[in-house]
């Protein structure tokens, strides 16, 4: 299978040439909207991220934990919605793919065919949709691959092969293997489900593995690529925003991209 | 023109969970395996005679049912109607939540979880669910919004006489919506080993089905006793207040296929059928307030168990075929049902039921010598701290 396959999208399809290079992919995570968060995007760019993951901030996120749940409110405080954060965005060249990162009643209120035209025209290439299983996902998978935007599914520890055979069928982009049973925040160590989720999931497609949720620092991210073809670092990433700015975000960045690309001690 | 006639029956959903467009199962992926075990594992336990005779003699011997009828003389005289409560606020823990906790609790013995987690409103439904847990020998954590922890303070510590730990919710409006939230959040983490005792008919499939199959044992009482009390009539109209609404499907659910008028009453600052638009959260599609980008906005009510922005898929469906009503009453009518009803009856109902008298004074002028049946979902007590601080000196006089 050719890596320049037209069937993929334009995110499957870098993340793909990536593999192929052995390069090991590094998708930071930054709540949209929070102070700072354009910059903190830049600076993602600049210093090795393969693409960024914007998070739509919604007043029920159950998938994430204190300091994703923090930052949305935030960014809901000053006055962040779905429109003003696609706005700021079509500003935004960075040179590497855009993926949005929303809870479903934001697509479902705006409605899926006019959510998916906005993304794309805000010039974002993927979704991802936490609250929306595969069972749930026909009408907005219908309107995301009319309007080219590459539905990026997940895949949790607790889904039987048979399962996960489905879950990959359906994902485009990559597949988002949650690292652990829990929701977003940083761990002490890497959870032992990280790297068995990366392993099943490796067994049974060709689709790109990133592993996210609870991916906590550079050692962790190192250890994780060891078997998947790369790393979603979510809440260490918004605390960094949050607390010491988009610079701090960069550093960050940079750190984790040098972990990556040493290959992991043996 | 002709009428498309109303649908008079319940509706068993399929794998899809759907009533009408309402209901599904919008949960993470992590809780997808999770929901499909409860929905197998309810259905083996709702069609096992064993599992049925065990939560029958439960709630018997334990919760007290069957609750009775208590006919309001001196109300029904004042407002021209013939009034009748079905008196839930007698079973053990003083409300209607004992029926569906305790049916659950048996369910989480069955698939072998030895943790169970809930969230609560008014606490009605966290206490109820302490007490199951006890019984049972379940270990048990209780969520609960930091606001509602203040107003229910009492709820609060019965809990923990129970044993269990009241986790504090204190996210966005640290009230109902915010404590189930946070009991998902434990959900996901804890799958493999914690039962998730949803106190309402909302939540992903299969909740909204398999609570008010457990909360069906209030219509299906109250339609037998009815009937023995009014020479084999049923009731012109049947009233309950709803806030996810489990307690207005259990009585609901016993008078779905007869002419009877079917009303859920919600709180004005929480009315997810009257002021809402469809929407997900919490697993379901259902009514919803929401504001226009789908950010899920805050319930503001008198009554922390209905003090909830969304509704139970169910609800949202009787209301879209019209087989039921959802009118609103403001917290200074319900404020006035309390004291009414105390008065005139000396039952002191919960706020939470307030609503259901608040409504049936308002709309008496229009049901003049009809017959009313009520569904009286908790007692007051818990309420009574909060009364004393809004009332005041007027108590007094």
């Amino acid at each position: 299978m050719s890596t320049e396959d037209p069937k993929f999208g334009s995110l499957e399809t870098v993340l793909r040439k990536h593999r192929s290079a052995s390069r090991k992919v590094l998708v930071p995570y930054i709540t949209g909207g929070l102070t700072g968060w354009i910059d903190a995007i830049r600076g993602a760019a600049a210093n090795g991220a393969d693409a960024v993951e914007i998070g739509i901030p919604f007043s029920d996120p159950v998938m994430d934990g204190p300091v994703i749940q923090q930052a949305s409110e935030r960014a809901l405080r000053s006055g962040a919605t779905p429109t003003s954060i696609f706005h700021e965005l079509r500003n935004v060249d960075v040179g590497i793919p855009l993926i949005v990162m929303c809870y479903y009643n934001t697509v479902f209120r705006a409605g899926h065919e006019r959510f998916a035209n906005a993304l794309r025209e805000a010039g974002v290439v993927a979704a991802i949709i936490p609250d929306l299983p595969l069972e749930e996902s026909g009408p907005w998978c219908a309107a995301a691959d009319h309007n080219l935007i590459e539905t990026i599914m997940l895949a949790a520890p607790t889904a039987p092969d048979e399962r996960l055979s489905r879950v990959t069928a359906r994902a485009r982009g990559f597949v988002y293997a949650v690292g652990l049973l829990g929701v977003t925040g940083e761990r002490t160590e890497l959870a032992a489900t990280a790297i068995s989720m990366a392993t099943r999931l490796k067994r049974i497609t060709e689709v790109p593995v990133l592993v996210g949720v609870g991916v906590s620092n550079a050692d962790q991210a190192q250890q994780a690529v060891a078997v998947a073809d790369g790393v979603i670092q979510g809440a260490s990433v918004v605390r960094r925003l949050m607390d010491l700015g988009p610079d701090a975000v960069g550093e960050y960045v940079a750190e984790v991209r040098a972990a990556i690309d040493n290959p992991p001690r043996a | 023109m002709s009428m498309t006639p109303i649908p008079r029956e319940l509706i068993t959903p399929g794998p899809d969970g759907r009533f009408g467009e309402f209901g599904g199962r919008f949960v993470p992926e992590t809780l997808v395996p999770a929901c499909e075990e409860l929905e197998r594992s309810f259905d083996s336990a709702w069609n096992d005679p064993l599992f049925r005779t065990e939560l029958a003699d439960l709630l018997r011997d334990y919760a007290g049912r069957p609750s009775i009828l208590t006919e309001c003389r001196n109300l029904g005289a004042r407002l021209g109607i013939r009034l009748i409560l079905k008196r839930e606020d007698l079973n053990h823990t003083g409300s209607h939540k004992i029926n569906s906790v305790l049916g659950q609790a048996l369910l989480a013995k069955r698939m072998g979880k030895k943790r169970i987690i809930a969230e609560t409103g008014a606490g009605q439904h966290g206490v109820a669910t302490a007490t199951a847990a006890a019984l049972l020998g379940l270990e048990c954590k209780v969520y609960m919004g930091a606001v509602d922890i203040e107003r229910q303070s009492l709820n609060v510590f019965r809990m923990k006489l129970l044993g269990a730990q009241v986790e504090s919710a204190n996210s966005g409006s640290r009230t109902l919506k915010d404590a189930v939230n946070e009991a998902m959040r434990d959900w996901v983490a804890s799958v493999e080993t914690s039962y998730y005792c949803i106190g309402s008919v909302m939540g992903p499939h299969p909740y909204p089905f398999m609570v008010r199959q457990f909360q069906s044992v209030i219509g299906q009482e109250a339609r037998q006793q009815f009937r023995a009390l009014c020479n084999g009539s049923d009731p012109d109209v049947v009233v309950a207040c709803v806030g996810g609404g489990s307690n207005a499907m259990g009585i609901f659910s016993g008078f779905i296929d007869c002419q009877t008028r079917l009303v859920g009453v919600e709180p004005a600052g929480g009315a997810a059928i009257g002021r809402g638009i469809p929407g997900v959260v919490h697993g379901m599609k259902s009514y919803l307030l929401q504001d226009e980008h789908g950010q899920v906005q805050e319930a503001q009510s008198i009554s922390a168990g209905l003090d909830y922005p969304g509704v139970g898929p169910e609800h949202s469906y009787l209301a879209s075929i019209g087989r039921a009503e959802y009118p609103s009453v403001t917290d200074d009518e319900v404020i006035a049902g309390f004291q009414l009803l105390a008065r005139t009856e000396g039952i002191i109902p919960a706020l939470e039921s307030a609503h259901a008298i608040a409504w049936i004074t308002c709309e008496a002028p229009k049901i003049q010598g009809q017959t009313v049946l009520m569904n009286l979902s908790g007692r007051g007590d818990k309420d009574v701290a909060q009364m004393m601080s809004i009332l005041g000196e007027s108590l007094e006089r």
